[in-house]
């Protein structure tokens, strides 16, 4: 079972991994006039979604009740983790070609970079962690830590709200999603379900 | 003012793209790649770079911004076929002796486009090298005869949510129409051009049929496509992306790598088409590499102020 959720997780950098070979063979035809910017979006897109995708694992347990899904949480972080890094490395590559110079000017003359970052170093942090052993080593303060999962989604978000320069519709969606999530969340604190302290 | 239908254009009447081939490959041989303003249907080649590559006409035409069809950049390609661009009338107005509701072949008649192939600079970075057939802007105003409190002229693209999805969206935080404007100075400077086609072909309605503005010293969202409305101004109009972000696109947007944007670097462009191994990306000139030409315009003006 794990390993379907794995492969099905994998499947757009496969796919990319394709279209960047087919591109390679017939020039423009699969990646577009401006290829890195492509490649950008793409993996910010798919980064993104998988993101939300690892939010919505806990509400999906309590929904549907099967308890197998949430053992997936970890996997599905981590891919998120994993496209994101990809995200910000093809911006890296393709955008700024590796000149350091210019990452230092995109932090502090473009608040979206800063934020994209941000959320990085939220999701870095949690899924250095996300072992057993570090989940056993650090006990209460684990789930303290992985509250970060809220500023990751949400810097994430502003990102691209901050993209985004007209057609608001995607990001709307998005911003959905995390919304209702989040309702749900707050709904089943435990403070709710015993009612408002009198 | 009788609306004519638009008189057949004679085969003759058009480069075939065989020859301007050759011929752009012959100047190119021949070393002219900075020839000032030239004769009518002579192609213009002000201030080309040797490694100005044309740009593949596939990519001009399905690679473009024209948000009425859409955000995305392949949108236009693919709804602009339903824009109707005949008949097409044009209302002019403001500080201008003839003004009123004109149809667009009466306006061009007589003036016989030239090819000019001028670099495309977008403020998203990308850029392109474009062979256009177009009037020059001078010539296209004159015949109005604006007065002496014309300062600006205003242009408005076509309003029609029947025909353009994205002024229909709900997501869509533009005012419509698109607005865009220039100083008369600029608007009369001889490299501003009314566009009337492409690749030796007429413009496809993607790109802004049946004209579109072309000021190649400013980023692309200047050029404003599909033109309905000419305003002469004493003060200057709002543009559509000043109103919407005052803090990222000025009146000006003169293509400048030194005034730093909120969204994108501007000290350098990515040449299209680029790929991955190869970026194509150079640095970005001064007003698009037309300083000779249009720097004196703005002499004495503070340019990082007057973005």
């Amino acid at each position: 079972m794990q390993w379907m959720f794995g492969v099905s997780l994998a499947m757009p950098a496969i796919w990319l991994v394709g279209q960047i070979g087919l591109d390679l063979v017939y020039p423009g035809s699969y990646l577009g006039p401006d290829a890195g910017e492509t490649v950008v979006h793409y993996l910010g897109q798919t980064a993104l979604i998988i993101l939300l995708l690892a939010y919505s694992v806990s509400p999906l347990r309590r929904l549907t009740g099967i308890t197998m899904i949430a053992r997936q949480r970890r996997q599905v972080g981590l891919f998120a983790f994993t496209y994101v890094c990809l995200h910000a490395l093809s911006y890296l590559a393709f955008y700024l070609e590796f000149v350091w110079s210019d990452l230092l000017d995109d932090f502090s003359d473009r608040l979206y970079i800063a934020a994209g970052l941000g959320s990085l170093v939220c999701l870095t942090l949690m899924a250095a962690t996300s072992t057993r052993g570090w989940q056993r080593r650090m006990r209460r303060y684990w789930r303290v830590l992985h509250r970060l999962v809220y500023p990751a989604v949400g810097l994430a978000l502003l990102h691209l709200w901050w993209l985004t320069r007209d057609g608001y519709g995607e990001v709307v969606l998005y911003s959905l999603w995390f919304l209702v999530l989040s309702i749900e969340r707050l709904w089943h604190l435990p403070r709710f379900k015993r009612g408002w302290p009198a | 003012m009788l609306i004519r239908r638009p008189p057949k254009i004679s085969p003759l009447e058009i480069t075939p793209e065989a020859s301007y081939v050759t011929r752009r490959r012959w100047l190119k041989q021949a070393g002219i790649v900075s020839a000032g303003l030239t004769l009518p249907m002579t192609p213009t080649y002000a201030g080309l770079q040797p490694d100005d590559d044309i740009t593949p006409e596939r990519i001009a035409t399905t690679y473009n911004n024209f948000y009425e069809f859409g955000t995305g950049k392949d949108d236009p390609a693919e709804h602009a076929h339903n824009l109707t661009t005949d008949p097409w009338t044009v209302t002019v107005s403001g500080e201008a002796k003839k003004t009123g509701q004109f149809a667009f072949e009466d306006i061009v008649k007589g003036l016989t486009p030239q090819e000019r192939i001028y670099r495309f600079r977008c403020v998203e970075a990308w850029s392109m090298v474009v062979p256009w057939e177009g009037i020059e802007l001078s010539k296209i105003l004159a015949q109005f005869e604006p007065n002496g409190n014309a300062k600006y002229v205003e242009f408005k693209t076509l309003v029609r949510p029947s025909e353009m999805p994205e002024q229909r969206s709900v997501f869509s935080t533009i005012d419509w129409p698109y607005v865009e404007g220039l100083r008369m100075d600029e608007a009369y400077h001889p490299l501003s051009l009314m566009v009337t086609g492409m690749y030796g072909k007429p413009l496809p309605n993607q790109n802004g049929a049946p004209w579109r503005l072309m000021v190649p010293w400013k980023y692309g969202f200047k050029s404003v496509k599909s033109i309905v409305s000419i305003r002469f101004m004493q003060q200057a109009p709002r543009n559509t992306w000043n109103r919407l972000a005052p803090n990222e696109y000025g009146f000006y947007a003169n293509v400048n790598p030194s005034v730093s944007h909120p969204r994108w670097s501007q000290a350098s462009e990515r040449r299209l088409p680029s790929s991955l191994f190869n970026p194509n990306r150079r640095p970005t000139l001064p007003f698009n590499g037309y300083a000779d030409e249009v720097a004196g315009l703005y002499a004495g003006m503070d340019l990082a102020k007057f973005y």
